[in-house]
């Protein structure tokens, strides 16, 4: 139920009383409303659902997760052969 | 693409998974809600690499699937009224009404447009000011501040000729039908990271008490879904009850305030007739009466919808995860992508297209 | 009143416009109106000795005692200008394609055109101008040609139908029912991005791309395939419906089995970003410029090489091969290793929301 998508923020303006952000999405560039995440700078990076930001990524977060995820194969490497 | 690709990493997705493997000493049946993740998992092939002891079931996690049928009807009725510009998200173009979907209406002259963004209906609004604009707002708690903020923005803009037809749905009762029901067989849950970006998991706790399983937050990338579904096997393996996080780089404890303010001042709970399921009470959203003018229920009078499912259909079952869709007879022969009986064939996200479309 | 003199004399029935600016129905209706239009609009521009005998068919002098290639296309993009392209190059290019897909040399175009009342005449010279240089650049001639004018909201502008004539190459039987499990499967360059390209510039889904539209003539490519080897197989090119259409279609003609590798599947960043935020798989995103084609083994390479070294071919990759099971079916193996189902597109490529 949540096709959303990470996109960077490259200029945010207010339209109609909205606080919005053209979002690049990897080359392809669209309009989003930043309403709901207003913390969010030029540069930053959200999920975008259905051309509304709904979470502010966070690099750190992401940079821990994948570096555990990475030693989860290490540290098996370094152990050794299957234990069983 | 950041942020996509690093979870796509094929070496770090096969150490999560045997990460798996090693620690699983019994068999053990995870539920994932979202549709999203359903249809990951199968174009991945996700579920061919996890150990055989893993089964992982289906839950209703599309709103598509699980508009009721008398809604969808209604969608119709309103659609093929003339003067009206009825705007929907893609998905729900094909969902089969009785007998007639979106496509009919738009065959038959009605001015159906898909839009990507609520906010696009807005616009519509706004330049046809002597059309009627409806928009189709369908969704879990992840779809609910976007549509929102388009009835507020309508409200903003004065705008006298924006309407929605709300069929919104809720994850927590939905999960609690499905653990609370006697034939569940599900031992851990994997929860639908985008749902939680809004929603936060603070709802969850009391779920733990209940139901006495472990749920874990999962995002939508393969290296997430084994990261989700490894962690909750390794709370299984240690018998613990708690909630997890495995997509902690977009979802918070307490989720989006903002949002979810927005939700509540605009929407209320309402008991919510799961399609292919049933009535969960208060397992929906309306608008509150204060916000009638935009309620296109109250604007249109459809009338006495009287609805008819496809005898063959088994939706039902397989949207509460009692079925694969193997089971069901119709699958692959009257029940195709191009002829779907049933909503979880329609949306590219229910359980039947997907192994339609990807495993038969 | 004033001393009036009225001049009977002076009385003059206003001659009727000539209308050079727009399309008007009686630009259609078969008179002198039609006849200066052809004149004007398409005679001038495609020109050649067909068109100048004036007659209602081409005739086509020939001594070929050879098998000849028919093809036929209607063309109703929207817009009907687009990053890269526009329907007039669409329409060229797409029956040129359809006859070199056979192995055959394309030779004659025909184009019936299905004007809409009140079309720019500007517009349709610009149409007609990117059809000549297509029709250049494949070595083709436009022979014969046919106007209608409907009314205004019956042809979104412009309808274009095209037919084309080529001849097979001698001793040549490429088809889709040829491919032979073994063959290489070799994809000319990266999906989807036409698809993409006219979705962005359509504006219905906001979003903005720099993607231009992949349409080109492929005949000279197809010519260099042929001349590096004679075990090409199949030829085809994935239009709408994307490639796990067209792959779908040679699997049941050939009643073979095709097996891609993901990692292989040349995919521009922005269509894979356009289709991440929409919801939808290169798979199945249209082309106008790419071919796919089912080779021997054996000659793979030396494919691959002339190929890459014509123009339209610089991407050229092999993507999977063809398999004697399963019959009929298109296979994926995924970067993580796994096995998918490939299926035809069903009905209508949507956005979703989930």
């Amino acid at each position: 139920m949540c096709l959303g998508v990470p996109g960077k923020i490259v200029e945010t303006y207010k339209k109609d009383g909205l606080h919005m952000a053209k979002v690049d999405f990897g080359g392809i560039f669209r309009e989003a409303c930043l309403d709901y995440v207003p913390e969010a700078k030029v540069g930053e990076y959200c999920i975008i659902h259905v051309g509304f930001a709904i979470s502010l990524l966070s690099e750190t977060e992401a940079l821990e997760t994948l570096e555990l995820l990475r030693q989860i194969g290490a540290i098996e490497e370094e152990l050794g052969t299957e234990l069983t | 693409m950041k942020y996509v690709t690093e979870y796509r990493d094929a070496a770090l997705v096969k150490n999560v998974i045997e990460e798996i493997r090693r620690t699983v000493t019994r068999p053990w049946t995870l539920m994932e809600i979202c549709g999203g993740q359903t249809h990951a998992i199968v174009r991945h092939g996700i579920d061919q690499l996890l150990p055989p002891e893993i089964e992982l079931v289906h839950g209703p996690g599309c709103p598509v699937c699980v508009t009721p049928l008398e809604l969808i009807d209604k969608a119709l009725a309103i659609a093929s009224q003339p003067n009206v510009i009825f705007c929907s998200y893609g998905d729900m173009l094909r969902v089969p009404g009785s007998g007639r979907d979106l496509f009919s209406v738009k065959a038959q002259g009605g001015d159906v447009r898909v839009v990507y963004s609520p906010l696009d209906a807005v616009a519509l609004a706004e330049k046809n000011p002597d059309k009627q604009v409806v928009f189709f707002a369908i969704g879990f708690e992840t779809t609910a501040p976007p549509n929102v903020m388009s009835v507020l923005q309508a409200q903003r803009l004065g705008l006298k000729n924006y309407s929605v037809l709300v069929s919104h749905v809720r994850v927590p009762p939905a999960m609690k039908a499905i653990l609370g029901s006697p034939h569940n067989r599900v031992q851990g849950f994997l929860l639908a990271g985008h749902v939680n970006a809004v929603m936060g998991y603070h709802e969850y706790p009391p779920f733990l008490e209940e139901f006495q399983i472990p749920m874990v937050v999962t995002g939508f990338e393969p290296l997430d879904i084994v990261q989700g579904i490894l962690m909750t096997v390794q709370l299984l393996e240690a018998g613990k009850i708690e909630i997890g996080n495995a997509y902690s780089r977009a979802v918070t404890f307490e989720g989006l305030k903002p949002a979810q303010d927005t939700i509540h001042k605009v929407f209320m709970e309402c008991d919510r007739t799961w399609r292919g399921i049933g009535e969960i009470p208060m397992s929906g959203w309306c608008l509150r009466p204060e916000f009638d003018e935009f309620n296109a229920e109250k604007r249109f009078n459809v009338g006495d919808i009287h609805t008819k499912e496809s005898p063959l259909c088994i939706a039902g079952q397989i949207l509460q995860g009692l079925k694969k869709p193997h089971d069901c007879p119709a699958f692959g022969k009257e029940c195709t992508t191009e002829n779907p009986l049933g909503a979880t064939m329609v949306s590219s996200e229910g359980a039947c297209a997907a192994y339609y479309k990807y495993g038969r | 009143m004033s001393e009036s003199t009225i001049n009977i004399e002076g009385a003059v029935c206003a001659p009727p416009l000539t209308h050079n600016e727009q399309i008007v129905m009686g630009h259609g209706a078969g008179g002198r109106m039609s006849h200066q239009l052809i004149q004007k609009a398409f005679m001038s521009a495609f020109d050649n000795p067909a068109l100048r005998a004036g007659d209602d068919a081409a005739r086509i002098e020939s001594n070929l005692h050879a098998n000849l290639a028919i093809s036929t296309d209607a063309h109703v993009v929207f817009p009907l200008f687009f990053p890269g392209g526009d329907i007039g190059k669409l329409a060229v290019c797409g029956t040129v394609n359809d006859v070199a897909m056979l192995g055959a040399k394309p030779l004659y175009l025909t184009a019936g055109f299905i004007l809409e009342e009140g079309l720019s005449m500007e517009t349709l010279k610009q149409v007609v101008a990117s059809m000549k240089s297509a029709a250049d650049e494949a070595g083709v001639q436009i022979v014969a040609g046919d106007t209608k004018v409907v009314q205004k909201g019956k042809a979104d502008g412009l309808y274009i139908t095209t037919a084309g004539v080529g001849v097979v190459r001698e001793g040549v039987t490429i088809s889709g029912a040829n491919a032979k499990a073994g063959d290489a499967v070799i994809l000319s360059g990266s999906i989807g991005d036409h698809g993409i390209a006219v979705l962005a510039a359509r504006g219905e889904l906001g979003f903005q791309s720099s993607l231009q539209s992949d349409v080109a003539p492929l005949n000279h490519l197809i010519d260099a395939m042929m001349n590096a080897s004679s075990n090409v197989h199949v030829l085809r090119d994935p239009t709408r419906g994307g490639l796990a259409t067209t792959l779908n279609e040679i699997a049941a003609q050939s009643n073979v089995g095709i097996l891609l590798n993901e990692e292989t599947l040349p995919v521009h960043p922005e269509v894979a970003a356009a289709c991440e935020m929409l919801g939808f798989d290169p798979l199945y995103v249209a082309n106008e410029g790419k071919l796919v084609t089912m080779v021997a083994r054996e000659d793979a390479e030396k494919v691959l090489s002339a190929m890459r070294a014509t123009k339209y071919g610089e991407g050229a990759v092999i993507i999977g091969e063809v398999t004697a099971e399963p019959r009929g079916r298109v296979l994926l193996k995924t970067a993580l290793g796994s096995t998918r189902i490939v299926d035809m597109l069903a009905g209508e490529m949507l956005p979703r929301i989930c």
